[in-house]
């Protein structure tokens, strides 16, 4: 966990999060030092300790496959910005050069 | 006509149908309208939605139905889904939404006989400490109106502390219930993971979110908790084994508890008249009946770093869906591509950003084992070290923050605002059952009462054995009583 620099532009383009220039700057600063703050992990002996992704014993669940009601179509579509007949309705997905 | 303070007294009002529930209805919301000005806990009132549940509940009552929860007004965070109403999250991405159904844990108290009288002020998506990240309102302290409510969950500590509501939801991360409960001089309650069902609660950080309730007592807490607790079928963390009812046979005294005190939360650090309340607070466990027993918790000074990589990991996965495509807002781009980038920079505030991008950078390719990985390991050893705690005792105590409420702006740097959750974020990486009492006050320079708040944990799935502990100190201090903020319906 060695002290990098981040590319914070690639980071947003992951992110999929345009960022103004203002916003590289400043958030790759107090990235930078976040990152500094979580150091500390480093000293920590974790090589033989197992990872938690779950504090409860839990598995996976499994149901009947049936039918069960769900949410109406027209409710759940009446949520999107833009939606057309039983479609949400969206920008191309390829662009210019695809 | 004034509101009763407990939840518990309007039920049984109700219930023997000394007052009804609509004029229980109508005394809130007029206290709504009268505090609103002065805190802006709600971001939108629900007077409507109110008043028709009131009269369902008039109608089953004169039917003869029990309910628990007959005609209490509840106020929730505006990150539970309430069908038809809409659900922001405090952000600009939802400001518009509309949830299509309603969160299990909301729907268990309505059919208790709830009354939801409006949605309340959050930091966007539940990030922050202090209620100042969201995009769509400021919350006060009642108070102090100079200061923050705390946050993540500050309307509904505010909505609470002010008198408008009994019976508040919010949810917890990393301390987002017991730091606004702490600085609003309320109890603040967050059950352990898995207690209660998150369908309906808008994603964070999903293996460490849980809802829970704010209340003027811990029987107030403990009667919302044993009716939303419980195995449902939406959501595949909540745990089998049914809740233990902890509301019906709470104690009186703390004899034969032990309080483990973890060297690690050492008081030292506190400003002066802090930590004397905090020694009081340890000596009045004792006088109480507990016994004070020293713990070792050498891995929570880790528990910040842990978290800031963990939650964060998980909320860059969670608010993937916001990409105005399905929900709220959309600035179209030329393509897709473009519409996402555009939708979330314009939808987006600055803290969520920044979370966002911590995440993403944790998770990505060649930095996973380096932060991810080994933040997640760390939290192995967090764990195992409340474990081995918690053979030696019943309940911790520590401060639930290092301050009192805080001004408005104070904390502009990123991570001095972290630090707020020093006290509360190890038991959220444990799963663990925690709270905030109230247990006294420091003055501000113009001579205000500030409250205090005192943190238990409890072992995971002790709820039962913390709220006794908890009613049992408030019993033995009644804090609350002592004062009343500046904003008071």
């Amino acid at each position: 966990m060695a002290s990098e620099q981040i590319n914070i532009a690639h980071v947003a383009q992951l992110a999929r999060l345009a960022l103004t220039p203002d916003e590289t700057i400043r958030f790759g600063k107090q990235l930078g030092s976040l990152l500094e703050h979580v150091r500390v992990l480093q000293s920590l002996p974790l090589d033989d300790v197992p990872a938690t992704a779950q504090v409860i014993p839990s598995r996976n669940e499994m149901r009947e496959d049936d039918v069960r009601p769900s949410l109406r179509r027209e409710v759940v579509l009446a949520g999107a910005p833009v939606s057309e007949g039983v479609y949400i309705r969206v920008p191309r997905i390829l662009g210019e050069d695809a | 006509m004034s509101l009763p303070t407990t939840a518990r007294a309007i039920a049984d009002a109700v219930c023997r149908r000394e007052h009804s529930a609509v004029a229980f209805a109508e005394a809130a919301l007029d206290a709504l309208q009268r505090t609103e000005p002065k805190i802006g806990a709600f971001l939108t009132p629900l007077p409507d939605l109110a008043r028709a549940a009131a009269v369902h509940v008039d109608r089953a009552i004169a039917q003869g139905r029990h309910l628990p929860l007959a005609g209490v007004p509840i106020a929730l965070k505006d990150n539970l889904c309430v069908e038809g109403t809409r659900t922001t999250c405090g952000s600009r991405i939802l400001e518009n939404w509309v949830a299509p159904y309603t969160a299990t844990a909301v729907e268990r108290l309505l059919a208790a006989g709830a009354v939801p009288i409006g949605k309340t002020n959050l930091d966007e998506f539940a990030m922050g400490s202090s209620c100042e990240n969201s995009a769509l309102g400021v919350t006060c302290n009642p108070w102090d109106a100079g200061r923050v409510p705390g946050g993540s969950s500050g309307g509904s500590a505010a909505a609470v502390a002010a008198g408008v509501a009994p019976l508040s939801l919010g949810s917890d991360t990393g301390g987002s219930i017991r730091e606004p409960a702490a600085f609003c001089g309320i109890v603040g309650f967050k059950p352990s993971y898995g207690r209660i069902s998150r369908y309906g609660l808008i994603a964070f950080a999903s293996s460490l979110d849980q809802i829970g309730p704010f209340a003027r007592n811990v029987e107030d807490a403990a009667l919302a908790y044993d009716i939303m607790a419980g195995k449902d079928p939406h959501d595949a963390t909540t745990v089998d084994q049914s809740a233990e009812a902890t509301a019906a046979a709470l104690p009186e005294d703390l004899r034969g508890v032990r309080v483990g005190i973890a060297r690690e939360f050492d008081l030292k650090e506190l400003d002066s008249n802090v930590r004397a309340v905090y020694e009081q607070a340890y000596r009045d466990l004792e006088r109480l009946g507990a016994e004070l027993v020293e713990v070792k918790l050498p891995s929570a000074e880790y528990g910040l770093a842990t978290y800031y990589l963990i939650a964060p990991a998980e909320a860059s996965s969670n608010l993937a869906r916001f990409d105005g495509v399905r929900y709220g807002l959309r600035v179209e781009g030329r393509d897709m591509r473009e519409t996402y980038d555009r939708t979330r920079a314009a939808g987006f505030g600055a803290e969520v950003k920044r979370r966002i991008l911590i995440g993403t950078y944790a998770l990505s390719s060649g930095y996973y084992d380096a932060y991810y990985v080994r933040a997640q390991k760390a939290r192995t050893l967090i764990s195992a070290d409340f474990a081995r705690a918690f053979e030696r005792c019943d309940v911790l105590a520590c401060p639930a923050a290092s301050s009192p409420a805080f001004a408005f702006k104070a904390k502009a740097d990123p991570y001095s605002m972290y630090l707020m959750d020093y006290y509360t974020i190890p038991m959220s990486l444990a799963g663990l059952p925690s709270l905030s009492v109230p247990c006294g006050y420091v003055s501000t320079e113009g001579g205000k009462p500030l409250p205090l708040g005192l943190e238990l944990t409890g072992s995971l799935f002790a709820e039962r054995k913390l709220l006794a502990a908890a009613h049992a100190y408030e019993r033995g201090t009644r804090h609350i009583e002592r004062h009343r903020p500046e904003v008071f319906a």
